[in-house]
């Protein structure tokens, strides 16, 4: 059924769909409709879920983790200071290997207060050990939504889902939503093996000495190196399914080309209107969207990106005292490469500032001309 | 691809009037985007919905800086806020207009009006009649889509119908009757 929504509605019935049972979640701006919805779900009998009403993000996370230990199918979505509130049970989903999925839709961070789109609250979760996919249409959101499932139950790893404030979360454009026998189909009952019972207890997260640390964090870390070809599989299988993938990164017009600017979340979505019009002028142009951004899927970053002349990264976050943090990220994917070529990073769109396909040309168009890059982070549309 | 621009105020319902246009859009075949002006509403404050169509998919995602068409829900809004602003020339303003008043005095202190088409309907006295919300605060966005489908004729109105069909939680009779009845008053305004 094709229906036209926004994109924490294709959340919401992403959720429904996968037959999530048990959700908890604190409301907070931009992401509110999407537990709003869900709770509409759950109060009509549409959804057989538990709805759990807590007083924080920290305690939806801690209810999330622990009825996913006892074998139900989780999910929560937050934003910004809500993700920020959950960081130390953002650990814990990982250490206790518990499948949990989440959206987060990207706000960014104050003060200055902000409802507004910028990256900075995902990726200051960078290291927790989540994987991080990031969306750029309503039907990628819907899509992820229900693969985030299948990737987490395999890996035994948490998945985030990441979708743009406004430009996707409030946005609304036709997506096609699968019936529920299809979704059946690909996506079977969560089967944890071992799981909290109450009838024979037992304690989870206890004292880990130094003999047994190390060798869990080895596991997490082995579990995201296998976790690429987890989702690509499972990627796959979802095309088959509904004829829709979306791959770790997508090259777009990069054979060929000469500068391939990198991008993530709806500023792909742009840009592809710029790499078309730059073709059309026969300009030797590409792109590469960056959609599953942990587990760094290293070696195809590698495969498309060292054949451009130039990279140019468009970061709409900024790690302080350093620079943008995709644009970080490609450089020590590249790094090591002979005759690597060059990355040139570009900070945009902080705060929600719109970014138009006028910006996106600006930005490429640079990198072509200027033989190298004039600062090591450049600074598009910053009012000094 | 058109890009139309809704203004209104927090409760008016434009956002909602935008989401119906794009829905009945989508039905009759059209790629579709519509999004509401990004941030906090309020009631009564002046607000901003946005729609894009086209024959094929929308990927297009900033905000829309010179639209083909305006409607405006509220006469007042036109005192406050520059509503031509990037409007393409010989685009629509479709403006809710009270019929007791002389659209001409607003068209000498707005000699741009000249550069584009311009048409008015009392979507006011329409919601009144209606009972389409408070008396004082009356919800026009159902009327107005009836007019706006009238001139433009985007969508039909059968489709936009349907829309409201989907969307508008209560009084649905009442609003497909203010949608039709608009859809017959409106009237363009020769400058």
């Amino acid at each position: 059924m094709k229906k036209v929504v926004t994109g924490n509605h294709a959340v919401s019935y992403g959720v429904k769909l996968a037959r999530a049972q048990v959700i908890a979640a604190y409301p907070i701006t931009p992401q509110t409709q999407v537990v709003e919805l869900l709770s509409e779900f759950c109060a009509s009998g549409k959804l057989n879920a538990k709805f759990i009403k807590v007083e924080s993000e920290h305690s939806a996370m801690a209810a999330c983790i622990a009825a996913s230990a006892s074998g139900a199918r989780a999910f929560t979505a937050t934003s910004a200071h809500g993700l920020a509130l959950m960081h130390e049970m953002l650990h814990w989903a990982v250490g206790a290997r518990t499948p949990v999925v989440m959206a987060n839709i990207n706000r960014a961070m104050g003060p200055g207060w902000s409802v507004w789109t910028d990256q900075n609250d995902s990726l200051a979760q960078r290291d927790v050990g989540w994987i991080q996919i990031y969306c750029e249409s309503n039907q990628e959101v819907l899509d992820t939504t229900i693969q985030a499932f299948k990737i987490a139950e395999r890996v035994l790893l948490p998945v985030m889902l990441i979708l743009d404030a406004f430009v996707l979360s409030h946005t609304s454009e036709p997506v096609d939503i699968p019936d529920q026998e299809q979704v059946d189909e690909f996506l079977p009952p969560y089967n944890l093996k071992t799981k909290l019972d109450v009838n024979n207890p037992r304690a989870y997260g206890g004292l880990t000495n130094p003999d047994h640390y190390f060798e869990l964090r080895y596991k997490i870390q082995k579990a995201h190196t296998e976790a690429l070809a987890v989702i690509k599989e499972i990627d796959e299988e979802y095309k088959k399914h509904f004829g829709r993938q979306y791959g770790l990164v997508e090259p777009y017009r990069c054979d060929d080309a000469k500068v391939i600017l990198v991008t993530s979340g709806t500023i792909t979505s742009t840009a592809r209107l710029v790499i078309d019009e730059m073709r059309d002028e026969g300009r030797k142009v590409g792109l590469l969207k960056y959609r599953v951004f942990r587990p760094t899927p290293r070696e195809i970053l590698r495969d498309i990106l060292y054949r451009a002349q130039k990279v140019c990264v468009i970061d709409r976050n900024i790690s302080f005292g350093h620079g943008g943090i995709f644009a970080q990220e490609i450089k020590s994917v590249l790094y090591g490469l002979p005759a690597s070529p060059p990355v040139y990073s570009f900070i945009i769109g902080l705060g929600g500032r719109d970014v138009t396909p006028k910006d996106i040309r600006e930005i490429i168009e640079y990198t072509y001309k200027e033989e190298t890059p004039a600062e090591p982070v450049i600074y598009r549309g910053v009012r000094l | 691809m058109k890009e139309i621009r809704f203004h209104g105020r927090g409760g008016q319902g434009a956002v909602i009037a935008s989401e119906i246009l794009a829905t009945a859009l989508f039905a009759e075949g059209k790629y579709v985007q519509t999004f509401p002006e990004f941030g906090v509403e309020r009631r009564g404050a002046p607000v901003q919905a946005f729609l894009r169509f086209d024959t094929k998919p929308i990927l297009l995602r900033c905000k829309v800086y010179t639209p083909d068409d305006i409607v405006v829900l509220d006469p007042m809004l036109v005192r406050t806020v520059n509503i031509t602003q990037g409007l393409k020339p010989n685009g629509w303003i479709l403006l809710n207009y009270p019929d007791n008043l002389d659209i001409h005095k607003t068209l000498q202190l707005h000699p741009e009006f000249k550069n584009y088409r311009l048409a008015t309907v009392d979507a006011t006295k329409i919601a009144i009649k209606y009972r389409l919300g408070p008396k004082t605060a009356p919800i026009v966005n159902t009327a107005i889509l009836g007019a706006f489908v009238r001139i433009t004729n985007y969508v039909t109105l059968e489709q936009v119908i349907d829309g409201i069909k989907e969307y508008v939680p209560l009084k649905i009779d009442e609003n497909i009757e203010a949608t039709k009845e608009a859809y017959e008053m409106v009237r363009e305004i020769q400058s």
